[in-house]
């Protein structure tokens, strides 16, 4: 199939940006969205200008780098997917397809399609994590048992990759769908329990710091969400919260 | 030159490592505080060490390249790690993993570090439980147990076909706790270019920041390498796009012996290359392999039939079908290791069974557990005389719940149903046992530089079992390295810190400056890909699954040709200043191809096969292991430690002679 492109191309963060258009040819359905855009900046190597910036890593679906708005959806049309799982079998020829970075003040741009999500990284330096130093005499694994349906809800809680295609989706660019999976990981465990309280204070804290809005129950996210994060890990956090404020302290 | 001695600690296997905790130096917690340490790379290994340090009270700085320590490829593991806890009674013990571990490495790894290895692995469950780790779990709340290939024990702990990943951020959430804290500097979106030595010490390094294009100077009182594996020197692996061997690869420069370079692992479950345009090749977990069975036609009409669209491997009777892991290896089927299940694989194809158009698949077939699910589940339900739909349809749940990721990104990457069709699968390089030599002390042979995790090459041998690779990142950081270091940092509390205003750090800046301005100065006519992908199938094609002289030789000269060809033509636009990915993959692919060099010469130098290494020459002729890898014991129980001397063969081999006193040296035989 042959393809336009309309692509955000941005030198640097201070520098205003533009949509700029490509065109490539031949790309077959079997490819996946990044080795096509591998194949335009081949190209644009060839002529020598500089490629497009696009963060990625593993193009499996797990580490979170990738984060392309594709056709105004955060990770493209196809549901269930980080943007290097969308296959070129998604489109058909003749297509144009716009491919934006992740829009949100809390991840100003850092070139092209390169966003700074370390935000994210800040809410969980604010509480995500549990205060047990590394000693190898911790009690046994299996002192503690986990009822297995707790044990599997954490466990969806955890899945969350961290791209924040959450914050994308949103009109008000909220964090919480993200905070409310990391909240809900430990509230759900009993080794979370001990430092529950001062944990979902401080993360949302640290979110309201970032510059992250508001979350009005929209539920966008969810559906955006590459790994279904469910947003009764919203409703949860937003217990643990009030909970948290009102007995603490 | 420096020395090969392992410090391995005296008196019984058992008692090694407790003694040497006993007696190795301390730091007083309040001169940790005046004590340095960077950590390169963030995964498994780094992260958790990282941690630990800085937990244990000295300064930390960890590096990255990507926007935060949590990306690291560590987090695509998917199948589980091992322990010996025996909680499923079926006969586990420390000692049993360690003979597992030994013997999968087709007894090339040192006894030691393996034993050591199996002592440690419980606590790092038990560690990972308390981190928050939702490890899964059975319907009586304990943790439930997989079994992986090469043993026959339940030993590996998973979570759901996340465990990686699950992992990964119980480390990182540990590290978050140190950042907070102050403990911990981190420096994402760093990659490092070099190691500064001074006074015969690795002091610190010389680091790129790929936001702003700025070099930097850091440095510390010890440098601990936790970089990963160097899979993508074959262009495709199931690596990340942007892993590499450059961290590791400057410290070889440096001094630090690198060992068994051709001890590379080939999964053999991944999904098949779709085109040239390929970029990677993505795993599909060992742990698919406890429950799926596999197979290729058993005539070669239905194969053809196959390739061209008339026929579906549903309709292909059981006794048509060929489960080839089954009928050479009864006691181990399908469980076999890697290496075994690879070659296995390759043989088949090569023989013309292989089931897609280029001949490179053969099916990881679901069906039979779907079935067997479903009746046992009907079974618990109290449902009489279910249909065989409501078998399948019970037996499907059960599998998704297992599997079901995995599932998924086989279906979106294939756009094939592998509930409803058996998935086609084939061998991808996927790990790296050799790396850069370390002692007993997880230290190189470059005075206070470390390396832990798939960067070094201490426990697997010349084969790794499933599930071991996130036992030995997390024992390494977790339980080993905080003591060792430890005792080499004991003499550095009263040196203050190390100054980056000195000759030496001025001299490896300069030298990095060098070289990104040569690349973004040259006027060449092709990109990195190209040549990266050149090299990649010089390796794939003589340095892969099978290899002998000829093709060895044939290697060497054309690795050489390509990396000529690199430094006259390669291309890369932009400037040095700002974020510039091309430069950054010109980095990386100038030392693949140095490193795929010394790879294949370790390969020709090696003339038995063991493990990952297969050498056409060394095959067992006759008797029930003909066919199979034949190793020679006598001339070869060492460990291959290479010596850099500027171009790739001029390496000299420095060999750590292997003794075994604890483990009888037979034929690895899983039939």
């Amino acid at each position: 199939m042959n393809l336009t492109l309309k692509i955000w191309r941005q030198p640097n963060a201070k520098a205003t940006g533009k949509m700029e258009t490509y065109n490539v040819t031949d790309i077959s359905e079997h490819m996946s969205f990044l080795e096509m855009l591998d194949v335009l900046n081949e190209q644009l190597v060839a002529s020598g200008d500089e490629p497009v910036a696009f963060d990625h890593d593993c193009r499996e679906g797990i580490c979170g780098m990738c984060s392309l708005h594709i056709n105004g959806e955060p990770h493209g049309p196809d549901r269930g997917v980080t943007t290097c799982q969308l296959h070129m079998r998604q489109f058909k020829d003749g297509d144009t397809i716009h491919i934006e970075p992740f829009r949100a003040k809390a991840f100003p741009i850092v070139k092209d399609l390169v966003v700074d999500r370390s935000a994210f990284d800040r809410i969980q330096h604010a509480g995500g994590y549990i205060s047990v130093n590394t000693s190898g005499n911790t009690q046994d694994a299996n002192a503690i048992p986990i009822p297995k349906d707790d044990a599997d809800e954490a466990m969806d809680a955890a899945t969350c990759i961290g791209c924040g295609a959450c914050v994308a989706s949103c009109k008000n660019a909220s964090a919480m769908l993200f905070v409310s999976a990391k909240v809900s990981q430990y509230a759900l465990l009993p080794q979370g329990q001990v430092e529950a309280k001062d944990r979902v204070l401080n993360m949302v804290d640290q979110m309201d710091k970032e510059g992250f809005g508001n979350c009005t129950n929209t539920g966008a996210c969810e559906v955006e969400c590459p790994k279904g994060i469910s947003i009764e890990n919203i409703a949860r956090l937003n217990r643990e919260y009030l909970s948290a404020t009102i007995t603490n302290d | 030159m420096a020395s090969l001695d392992s410090k391995i600690p005296a008196g019984p296997l058992k008692d090694k490592w407790t003694n040497h905790k006993n007696n190795i130096n301390l730091v007083n917690p309040a001169n940790k505080r005046l004590i340095d340490v960077i950590v390169v790379g963030t995964g498994l290994a780094g992260g958790s060490a990282a941690a630990t340090l800085a937990e244990l009270g000295y300064n930390v700085k960890a590096f990255c390249y990507q926007d935060s320590p949590r990306r690291a490829h560590s987090i695509a593991a998917q199948g589980g790690i091992n322990a010996a806890k025996n909680y499923q009674g079926d006969g586990d013990s420390t000692y049993r993993l360690f003979y597992d571990t030994v013997k999968g490495g087709d007894y090339r790894s040192r006894e030691a570090n393996v034993y050591r290895l199996a002592e440690v692995s419980g606590n790092i469950i038990d560690q990972c439980v308390a981190q928050g780790v939702p490890f899964a779990r059975e319907y009586g709340g304990l943790l439930d147990n997989r079994s992986f290939g090469g043993v026959l024990v339940s030993r590996t702990f998973y979570a759901k076909g996340q465990t990686g990943q699950q992992l990964l951020l119980g480390a990182y959430s540990a590290m978050n706790r140190q950042i907070a804290r102050g403990k911990i500097e981190m420096f994402n979106r760093h990659e490092m270019l070099d190691l500064v030595i001074v006074d015969g010490k690795a002091r610190g390094i010389i680091a790129r920041n790929l936001v702003t294009g700025e070099i930097e100077r850091h440095s510390a009182h010890a440098v601990v390498i936790a970089s990963g594996g160097y899979g993508n020197v074959y262009y495709l692996s199931t690596n990340a796009m942007g892993s590499n061997v450059t961290a590791a690869w400057k410290t070889h420069k440096r001094g630090a012996y690198f060992a068994n370079p051709c001890f590379t692992q080939i999964h053999p479950t991944c999904i098949p290359r779709s085109g040239d345009y390929q970029s990677k090749l993505t795993l599909m977990s060992e742990s698919l392999r406890n429950d799926g069975r596999i197979w290729v036609p058993k005539k070669l009409e239905d194969v053809e039939a196959i390739r061209a669209g008339k026929l579906k491997p549903t309709q292909i009777a059981e006794e048509d079908r060929d489960y080839y892991l089954e009928r050479r290896y009864p006691a181990f089927g399908n469980l076999v290791p890697r290496d075994v299940a690879s070659r296995a694989a390759k043989e088949r194809c090569d023989a013309g069974y292989g089931v897609n158009a280029t001949s490179e698949a053969v099916y990881l077939d679901f069906q039979s557990a779907i079935e067997r699910y479903g009746r046992e589940q009907a079974k618990v339900q109290n449902i009489n005389n279910p249909s065989h739909d409501k078998i399948i349809e019970l037996g499907e749940k059960v599998v998704e719940a297992k599997y079901g990721n995995l599932f998924q990104m086989y279906e979106k990457i294939t756009d094939e149903n592998p509930y409803k069709t058996p998935m086609m699968i084939y061998p991808a390089t996927h790990y790296t046992m050799g790396g850069v030599w370390v002692d007993y002390n997880l230290m190189t042979t470059v005075p206070g530089c470390y390396a832990i995790g798939e960067a070094n090459f201490s426990d697997h041998g010349a084969n790794r079992l499933g599930a071991s690779a996130l036992m030995q990142g997390l024992a390494d950081g977790y339980f080993v390295l905080p003591y060792t270091i430890g005792d080499y940092l004991a003499d550095d509390i009263r040196t203050g810190k190390i100054p980056t205003d000195t000759p030496e750090f001025d001299e490896a800046e300069k030298a990095v400056l060098e070289r990104i301005d040569f690349f973004v100065n040259n006027k060449g006519s092709k990109s990195v890909d190209h040549f990266h992908k050149r090299l990649g199938k010089v390796m794939w094609d003589k340095v892969g699954m099978s290899r002998n002289e000829q093709g060895l030789k044939e290697a060497i000269e054309e690795i050489r040709q390509i990396r000529e060809e690199f430094w006259k033509e390669v291309r890369v636009p932009g400037s040095s200043e700002g974020m510039n990915t091309e430069l950054e993959k010109a980095g990386r692919v100038a030392d693949f191809l140095e490193l795929g060099e010394l790879f294949a010469k370790d390969a020709l130098e090696r003339t038995e096969s063991c493990g990952g290494h297969f050498r056409e020459e060394s095959v067992e002729e006759d008797g029930p292991q003909k066919g199979e890898a034949k190793r020679d014991d006598a001339n070869f129980t060492f460990v291959s430690a290479w010596e850099y001397k500027g171009d790739p063969k001029d390496a000299v081999l420095r060999k750590e002679e292997l003794k075994y006193e604890n483990i009888e040296l037979k034929q690895r035989s899983y039939k």
